[in-house]
């Protein structure tokens, strides 16, 4: 499965928030937007991740985009998760239908049943800047690769 | 702010903490209150190879994180980093300040050195340096070691 390319408009997806409610392809028009898909909250490799990237929090946002962390895990486990690493990056599920928006994103490891360590960069306009699939779910993308795409636009 | 763009890993310097012996250094980024860190520190210490040692002190990771890199480097203004190093990394059950004046006492540290240079920026803005370094490098996760300048996650199994 590739991940979705730079330059395609974002397929009509659904996720849920924390709260409840919906995020769908409408919330991503008029901001940027850095969604980091990753496989299992409380993995020792998706913390290390979602520590690092919360470190890096003022440097992604500094310009206006919105970073949200992705997964097939219920929205109860993503909220446990973000408190108990202290971070503030909001999560959404791709729990039901599982990792539908994932697929669509082609962002999801078959294989393992999980959300697959994806990052997909959409802006304003709702199209692909930029997009960037591990070699394999235990690579982590390091978060210069994200400032590194936010500079570039 | 900081600059997170990528930047290749820093040869080692002089002002890189380096000890063993053998050809090329191997390069660690770490942090005191990680017990895989330690893990790999100390079987870097047994095999005696040549380490340079980088800070990779997250906040969000542990709440002591960034105070035990700076305190770190306090003793290394004494010329003791490594003795500090091998002092935390043994017993990571015992980090609070009155345990690391416990330590400087075993260890020889001037206590009223040490936390004047503790309050030192510099100190602060080395530490914070260095993490940025490893950020913009890639580092994503402690330990996590460079070989040939490639940042891989598992300890070398034969560290030159």
């Amino acid at each position: 499965m590739s991940v979705i390319a730079p330059g395609t408009k974002v397929p009509a997806f659904s996720l849920a928030r924390e709260d409840g409610s919906k995020f769908t392809e409408a919330d991503l028009i008029g901001q940027t937007t850095v969604l980091v898909f990753y496989p299992f909250a409380f993995s020792p490799v998706c913390t290390n991740q979602l520590q690092v990237y919360s470190e890096a929090l003022p440097e992604i946002t500094a310009d206006g985009a919105v970073l949200y962390g992705v997964s097939t895990d219920a929205s109860f486990s993503q909220s446990a998760f973000r408190e108990h690493l202290g971070v503030p990056i909001e999560q959404l599920s791709d729990f039901e239908p599982k990792g539908a928006a994932a697929k669509s994103f082609g962002a999801y490891f078959e294989p393992a049943g999980m959300t697959n360590r994806a990052i997909v960069i959409v802006g304003p306009d709702g199209c692909v800047s930029w997009s960037h699939l591990a070699d394999n779910p235990g690579d982590t993308p390091g978060v210069n690769l994200i400032i590194d795409a936010l500079s570039a636009n | 702010m900081r600059d997170l763009t990528s930047l290749s890993v820093e040869p080692v310097g002089p002002e890189d903490h380096v000890r063993g012996a053998g050809g090329k250094p191997l390069i660690i980024y770490a942090e005191f209150s990680c017990p895989d860190c330690a893990v790999a520190a100390e079987r870097l210490r047994q095999s005696g190879a040549l380490v340079c040692f980088r800070h990779f002190a997250l906040a969000s990771r542990s709440p002591r994180a960034v105070q035990l890199a700076i305190a770190s480097e306090a003793a290394g203004r004494q010329g003791l980093f490594w003795d500090f190093h091998d002092s935390l990394f043994a017993d990571q059950s015992r980090l609070d300040d009155p345990y690391l004046w416990q330590r400087c006492e075993l260890l020889g540290v001037d206590i009223e050195r040490f936390e004047r240079d503790r309050r030192d920026e510099q100190l602060a803005h080395h530490v914070a340096d260095a993490v940025t370094a490893a950020m913009r490098a890639g580092a994503t996760g402690a330990p996590t070691f460079v070989v040939d300048g490639e940042l891989q996650s598992e300890l070398p199994a034969a560290p030159q």
